[in-house]
């Protein structure tokens, strides 16, 4: 019971740092048609800010408060980042699909070659919190404390998506967006504004999933971002593009699966099934579990 | 989605072109004489390589980049003629190249059994996968292909059953090799069977270029929706596509692996994509030479950029910033890619003339 326990709150913590990087990938992808390969950057960006701040800003440590400021700053670079790569490198290629792709692709190989030159290829221990290093008792099981903050932390930043869709203009504008792009526009609403703003909540959630996600891993590495991407992706698949709620129940589903399946199956399997899990749901319902049809 | 290829050019150029025409149709054949008879060099070039250009490290070099200039052009066969974009074929390479490597090294089969049996394999793969993801388009496809290679790359990491030797790669062992492949001196060999599968590639991909196939390919690059209403099945077109871009591939792979002498994790990894789609819009998709040039051009680079890198400062030393940036700048500036340049600067070269015409008879009158 206690093993079923830890496994399913780990395994929460797995999907919480997969939907925090889906999420941003999503929105983006619904309301932009942008594919955004430089996602696992921002993450990347958000880890070493969060890394760096640690070190060198006053106030910020590994240490409850000081901690939360580091983060804050890591998460802030994550979306200034975000909002400066839509606005000088994607906003050009407006409507232009593929070169939007190629130009992420692009960002994504300098920008982790630009961390290798700057910090090192070798994995950077990071600050962790004391309390984050613990764990608590649930249920009888000792599950580690990150697991936990990231579950709460994800949970926080659905609910704040979600009420920023629904109770906010600009998030009317974006769920239109996300709709009927051609129609917002033709109904004399500017777009491009919601683009920026995607991006760079898209890019903010990414870096506190780098934050946290430093903390989970207990170190920071230029590589991490790009392997948890590949992950993000399936989830986004799974789950519909553009749909924020189904990213989240895929990004349970795929981490409760992989978490599972390389426990009591050899290690790795379990990711092998996710991508199983990916190929079944193309099969039967191409369009994702939320429904919205990918079509180009 | 459309790619940006030179369609019908201008009637001007086009003008030009034929009354080039000879010059086009002898330069390949040149081009191939010229590689050919490189082994039989003993010219050194300082700067541009180590040695002289018969030394084993130099032909090696001039192998891989062979290689991986028929790699992007079966890539392109994808990306630029049928439009598909793929973040997944670096699966099929790797296919080739274990498959190969395991056959020869633990199940011990002579070398053309165990080619056959890989290429044959992995062209399955390609079509069994191919069929999955072409269940979806656009961006999709290209998510659901990197997940699939994803599932390939674990599988080499994790080294089931000792197969693949994991991190360490697994080196090809010599004992079921022809003798003609084996040792340093025979490297000009290696060599010669890279270049043989370039003009494999190029021929395979212009043949089905030139063919109605490769008519229906390009429609549904330019516009899906309207070969399916022309009653032709896009997703059978496309699989057809995906499972030959596979086998060349693989092909591509069996070379490989002789060439390096064995296989590496790194070749799973889907970084090797995205430089196979870096190659290819480098040198211009849906062109015949471009993507050959844009993966000589980029291997190239990418080892010599490594060698230089010691003297440079700062992430200048990263050979993977510089070609993500040049990369960068070319899909802003040079769209056309490596091929399409001449095209790009023919307007200015025709300004300049212009100007200097009537500069001339403005000073002369």
């Amino acid at each position: 019971m206690s093993t079923l326990v830890l496994l399913t709150l780990t395994g929460l913590g797995l999907s919480a740092l997969y939907f925090l990087v889906a999420s941003g990938l999503s929105l983006v992808f619904g309301l932009a048609d942008v594919l955004n390969f430089a996602h696992g950057l921002f993450l990347s960006v958000g880890a070493y800010a969060t890394w760096w701040a640690a070190g060198h800003v006053p106030g910020a440590g590994d240490g409850g408060l000081g901690f939360v400021l580091a983060a804050a700053i890591g998460v802030l670079a994550g979306a200034a980042v975000a909002a400066l790569v839509e606005l000088v490198l994607i906003r050009p290629l407006y409507s232009r699909t593929i070169e939007q792709v190629l130009v992420t692709v692009g960002l994504s190989l300098a920008g982790v070659a630009l961390l290798h030159a700057t910090w090192g290829a070798d994995p950077r221990p990071f600050p962790r919190p004391e309390w984050a290093r613990g764990v608590t008792f649930v249920g009888g099981a000792s599950v580690p404390n990150s697991s936990l903050l990231l579950v709460v932390a994800a949970a926080l930043v659905l609910v704040a998506i979600l009420a920023f869709l629904r109770f906010t203009r600009v998030g009317l504008v974006i769920r239109a967006g996300v709709e009927d792009r051609e129609m917002v526009t033709a109904l004399g609403v500017d777009v491009r504004t919601a683009f920026t703003l995607v991006f760079a909540i898209g890019g903010a959630a990414a870096a506190l999933a780098g934050a946290l996600g430093g903390v989970y891993f207990g170190s920071v590495s230029p590589s991490q971002g790009g392997s948890l991407l590949i992950f993000a992706f399936i989830v986004v698949v799974i789950g519909g593009m553009g749909s924020v709620v189904g990213s989240a129940y895929a990004a349970v589903a795929v981490g409760l699966l992989q978490q599972f399946v390389n426990y009591y199956g050899t290690a790795g399997l379990g990711d092998i099934c996710v991508v199983a899990l990916l190929a079944v749901v193309l099969l039967v319902r191409p369009q994702g579990i939320a429904g919205r049809a990918v079509t180009a | 989605m459309t790619v940006e290829v030179a369609r019908d050019a201008p009637p001007a150029a086009a003008m030009a072109r034929r009354g080039r025409r000879w010059w086009w149709r002898l330069g390949p054949l040149v081009a191939l004489a010229v590689f050919a008879s490189l082994p039989y060099s003993t010219l050194s070039l300082p700067g541009v390589f180590d040695g002289a250009l018969n030394a084993p490290g130099t032909l090696q070099l001039l192998a891989i980049c062979l290689v991986f200039g028929g790699l992007a052009a079966g890539y392109d066969l994808l990306f630029g003629r049928t439009g598909l974009l793929s973040f997944g074929h670096a699966l099929y390479f790797a296919a080739g190249i274990y498959g190969t490597d395991i056959l020869v090294t633990h199940a011990g089969l002579p070398l053309w059994q165990a080619a056959l049996a890989a290429l044959a394999g992995s062209t399955a793969l390609a079509g069994v996968l191919g069929a999955v993801a072409l269940r979806t388009s656009g961006i999709a496809f290209a998510m659901v292909t990197l997940a699939f290679a994803q599932v390939g790359a674990l599988l080499v990491a994790r080294d089931f059953g000792g197969l693949t030797g994991g991190e360490e790669g697994l080196p090809l062992a010599t004992e079921g090799l022809p003798g003609a492949f084996v040792g340093v001196a025979n490297t000009v060999n290696l060599y010669w069977l890279a270049l043989a599968y370039l003009v494999v590639v190029v021929a395979v991909v212009a043949r089905v270029a030139a063919s109605p196939t490769g008519r229906v390919l390009a429609g549904l690059r330019d516009d899906e929706r309207r070969v399916g209403v022309l009653g032709l099945d896009p997703y059978r077109f496309k699989l057809v596509a995906f499972t030959l871009a596979g086998a060349l591939a693989a092909l591509g792979g069996v070379v490989y692996v002789l060439v390096v002498g064995g296989a590496s994790p790194h070749v799973t990894s889907s970084e090797l994509t995205l430089s196979l789609l870096v190659m290819v819009v480098l040198g211009g998709p849906g062109t015949r030479w471009g993507p050959v040039l844009g993966g000589m051009v980029y291997m190239y680079l990418d080892h010599r950029l490594t060698s230089l890198a010691a003297d440079l400062p700062g992430p200048l030393a990263q050979p993977l910033f510089v070609l993500g940036v040049i990369f960068i700048l070319a899909v802003y500036f040079f769209p056309g890619g490596l091929a399409g340049l001449s095209g790009r600067i023919a307007p200015l070269r025709a300004a300049l003339r212009r100007r200097t015409t009537t500069q001339w008879s403005e000073t002369s009158s």
